[in-house]
C-alpha cells in the first residue's frame, strides 16, 4: 500500500453519541499529523450518523469520512471491519488510531489482520520518530510493571488502540472548515454474520471517573462497606467522584466502573485522594499521572506513599471524619 | 460438537515486583499459570461438554515448558491437549501468533473456538479476533454468557462499558470470553495423576503446520519492540505520622494550596 502522510482517527459512536476517547484521539492525531506534515482525517461508521460529522470537524479533522448504512445500526464486527477497511483503502493513511474500548479492541484486531499490518494495543503514549518517521507506540505490559515502545516499520498503516482518558481533548472550534465525504462500503445483508437479538443499555447512572477532576478513592483499608458513606460524603464536599481499587470492587463495596488501575480505568484528576489503598503496581499504573496525590494508609511502608505528594500514616476511618469537619468549617 | 480452547501460559503478573533501587522487574520466583481469562474459557467449554457430549481440545502456542499448563487442562477434563512449539515461532507478535494458532484450528476444524479475552502479560485482546479473521469466521468478543441452542447455533451475551448485546451466532465461530463468565473448576486428583503419567500433550512443530519460516517469528511480525523499560520511580513527597486532627489540617491546607478548595 502506497501511503501518504495522513493520520486517520476512527470515531466511535454508540447510540448516536460520540465517545470521549475519540475526541481525545483527534487531539493526538492532529499532533502526529503535524509532525508528519500530513493531515488529520476521521472516519465515523453507523446508521443515520451523518449529523455527527460537523462535530468531528470542529475538533480538528480536515476530512470526515462517513459510512452510513442501516446495516450498521448495531455494532457487528464484520460489517464495521468491512467499513473501516474500506475507508483505510480509500484514504491510505500512514497511521490509524482507534479507542481502546470494548468495541475498538474487537474491531481494530480484525481490521489489522485483514490489512496484514501491525496493531499495538492500549497505547498510553504516541510519538513520531523524527529519523524514520515511524510511529512510536508506548504501552504498559506485565500488569503495568513494564513499558514497551513498539514500532511497525515495514507495514502500513501503523495501527494502534489508545487507552481512554490518557490523551488531552482538543478545543472545539466551530469556525473550522472541513470536508465531509460519504463512502460506500458495498455492504450487504451477508455482512451481518451474527444476529443481534437485543441491545441493552444499563439503566444505572453512568459514572465516568475518567472525567472527574477530584477522585476520592477507597481501598481495602476502609474496612467495610458501611465506611464508604464517609467517602461519598467527602466526594460530595469536594464535588468529586468516588473510585476504588480492585480489592474494593471484588468485595462489592463499589461498582466495577469505578475501578482504577490496570484492569480498571486510567485516571488523572487534579486531586487523587487514596484512602486505605496499599498501592499495588496494577493500581498505581492507573492513577500515577494524577496532578496531586494525597494518600492515607495505616502502614508506613505502603507502596502508595512512593507515588504520593503527601502521605498520611494513620487510620483512614478517623482521619476522613476529621477532614470532613475541617472542610465544613 | 468439537470445541477448541486457546490457552496461554503466563507469568503471574500480580506477583511481579519492581526493584525500587534498580528500577528493574523482579521475575525470579514468579510462577507460571494458565491465563485467567483462558481458564474461564476452558470452564465454559467443559460446561458445554458436561451437558452436550462435546470434545474439548486445549490448544497453546509457546515454549516446551508450556506443556505444564496443558497438563493442567487435561487434569481439568479436556480430551486432547496440543502444544504448538517450534523455534521458528519465537518472537511472534499477535499477528503471527494468531496465524500459527489459526492454522492448527483449521486442521482440527472445530465447531467452536473459545479464547480468553486477553492475557495478563500482554493485555492486548488481539489474538482471538485475529484468529477469527485469518479463518474468516464470525466472532464475538467480550462474552460473559454462552447458551447452546443447538449444535449449529449459540446465543451469547456481549458486554460493553455501558450495557450488553444478546447475539445469536451460528457455528463454526469464535468467542472471546471474560473472566466473569464463570468460576473455573479445580483439577481432579485422579486426572492430575493421569495427566502427568502419560505423554499426553501432543507436540506440533512447524513441519505439521507447514509455514514458510520467513512469515513466522520475529521476521514475520509486523510489530517489533523498539525498547522496553520500567517506569522510573516517582519521587515520594512528604509522609506525616500525626494525630487525625492534624492530619486533616495538613490535607485541607494542601487542597487550598492547589486551589482544589
Amino acid at each position: 500500500m502506497k501511503n501518504n502522510k495522513n493520520v486517520l482517527v476512527y470515531v466511535e459512536q454508540r447510540h448516536g453519541a460520540i465517545e470521549n476517547v475519540s475526541i481525545e484521539l483527534l487531539g493526538i492525531g492532529k499532533t502526529l499529523a503535524d509532525k508528519l506534515n500530513g493531515d488529520l482525517y476521521a472516519c465515523i461508521i453507523g446508521n443515520d450518523i451523518e449529523n455527527q460529522s460537523n462535530e468531528i470537524g470542529y475538533f480538528g479533522a480536515k476530512k470526515v469520512y462517513v459510512v452510513d448504512n442501516p446495516i450498521l445500526e448495531n455494532y457487528i464486527n464484520e460489517s464495521y471491519t468491512k467499513s473501516l477497511t474500506k475507508v483505510i483503502n480509500v484514504t491510505k493513511p500512514e497511521v490509524v488510531l482507534v479507542g481502546a474500548t470494548a468495541l475498538g479492541r474487537d474491531l481494530a484486531p480484525r481490521v489489522s489482520s485483514r490489512l496484514h499490518t501491525g496493531l499495538t494495543a492500549d497505547c498510553t503514549s504516541l510519538d513520531i520518530d523524527l529519523e524514520t518517521n515511524n510511529l512510536l507506540m508506548t504501552r504498559p505490559a506485565f500488569g503495568g510493571n513494564l513499558m514497551a515502545t513498539i514500532v511497525c516499520p515495514d507495514h502500513r498503516p501503523q495501527m494502534s488502540t489508545v487507552r481512554p482518558g490518557v490523551m488531552i481533548k482538543p478545543t472545539r472550534d466551530t469556525s473550522k472548515t472541513f470536508e465531509v465525504i460519504k463512502v460506500d462500503a458495498s455492504l450487504t445483508k451477508a455482512d451481518m454474520n451474527v444476529e443481534i437479538l437485543e441491545t441493552v443499555k444499563e439503566a444505572k447512572k453512568l459514572i465516568k471517573i475518567e472525567d472527574a477532576t477530584v477522585l476520592i478513592s477507597a481501598g481495602r483499608g476502609i474496612g467495610s462497606k458501611e465506611k464508604m458513606e464517609d467517602i461519598y460524603k467527602l466526594a460530595d464536599i469536594l464535588t468529586g467522584e468516588v473510585s476504588g481499587s480492585r480489592a474494593v470492587v471484588d468485595m462489592g463495596w463499589i461498582d466495577k466502573d469505578r475501578q482504577v488501575g490496570q484492569t480498571g480505568k486510567t485516571v488523572r484528576p487534579d486531586l487523587y485522594l487514596a484512602c486505605g489503598i496499599s498501592g499495588a503496581i496494577q493500581h498505581v499504573s492507573g492513577m500515577e499521572d494524577s496532578n496531586l496525590v494525597i494518600s492515607i494508609n495505616r502502614n508506613p511502608q505502603a507502596a502508595i506513599f512512593e507515588v504520593s505528594d503527601v502521605g498520611i500514616v494513620g487510620d483512614v476511618n478517623k482521619i476522613i471524619p476529621e477532614l470532613i469537619k475541617e472542610l465544613q468549617k | 460438537m468439537k470445541i477448541i480452547v486457546c490457552v496461554k501460559q503466563v507469568p503471574d503478573t500480580s506477583e511481579v515486583r519492581i526493584d525500587q533501587k534498580t528500577g528493574t522487574m523482579i521475575r525470579e520466583g514468579v510462577k507460571s499459570i494458565i491465563n485467567p481469562d483462558d481458564l474461564s474459557g476452558l470452564e465454559a467449554a467443559l460446561r458445554i461438554k458436561d451437558k452436550n457430549n462435546a470434545e474439548v481440545i486445549a490448544l497453546s502456542m509457546g515454549p516446551k515448558q508450556a506443556d505444564n499448563a496443558l497438563r493442567e487442562c487435561l487434569a481439568m477434563g479436556v480430551d486432547r491437549a496440543i502444544l504448538l512449539s517450534d523455534r521458528a515461532f519465537a518472537g511472534a507478535d499477535t499477528w503471527v501468533t494468531s496465524l500459527v494458532l489459526s492454522k492448527a484450528v483449521e486442521l482440527l476444524s472445530p465447531d467452536l473456538v473459545i479464547c480468553g479475552r486477553q492475557a495478563i502479560d500482554g493485555d492486548t485482546a488481539q489474538v482471538g479476533p485475529q484468529i477469527a479473521e485469518h479463518l474468516n469466521l464470525p466472532s464475538v468478543a467480550y462474552v460473559s454468557d454462552i447458551k447452546l441452542e443447538s449444535n449449529e447455533s449459540l446465543v451469547v451475551k456481549r458486554m460493553f462499558e455501558d450495557g450488553y448485546q444478546s447475539i445469536r451466532v451460528k457455528t463454526p465461530c469464535l468467542l472471546t470470553v471474560l473472566k466473569e463468565i464463570n468460576e473455573a473448576r479445580y483439577m481432579r486428583v485422579s486426572r492430575i495423576y493421569n495427566a502427568y503419567k502419560a505423554d499426553l500433550v501432543e507436540l506440533w512443530d512447524n513441519s505439521t503446520l507447514g509455514f514458510d519460516p520467513l512469515v513466522l517469528g520475529l521476521k514475520g511480525s509486523p510489530t517489533k519492540v523498539k525498547k522496553s523499560y520500567t517506569k522510573g520511580v516517582k519521587t515520594a513527597g512528604k509522609v506525616f505520622d500525626v494525630p487525625p486532627k492534624e492530619a486533616a489540617r495538613i490535607i485541607a491546607d494542601k487542597l487550598k494550596e492547589n486551589y482544589i478548595l
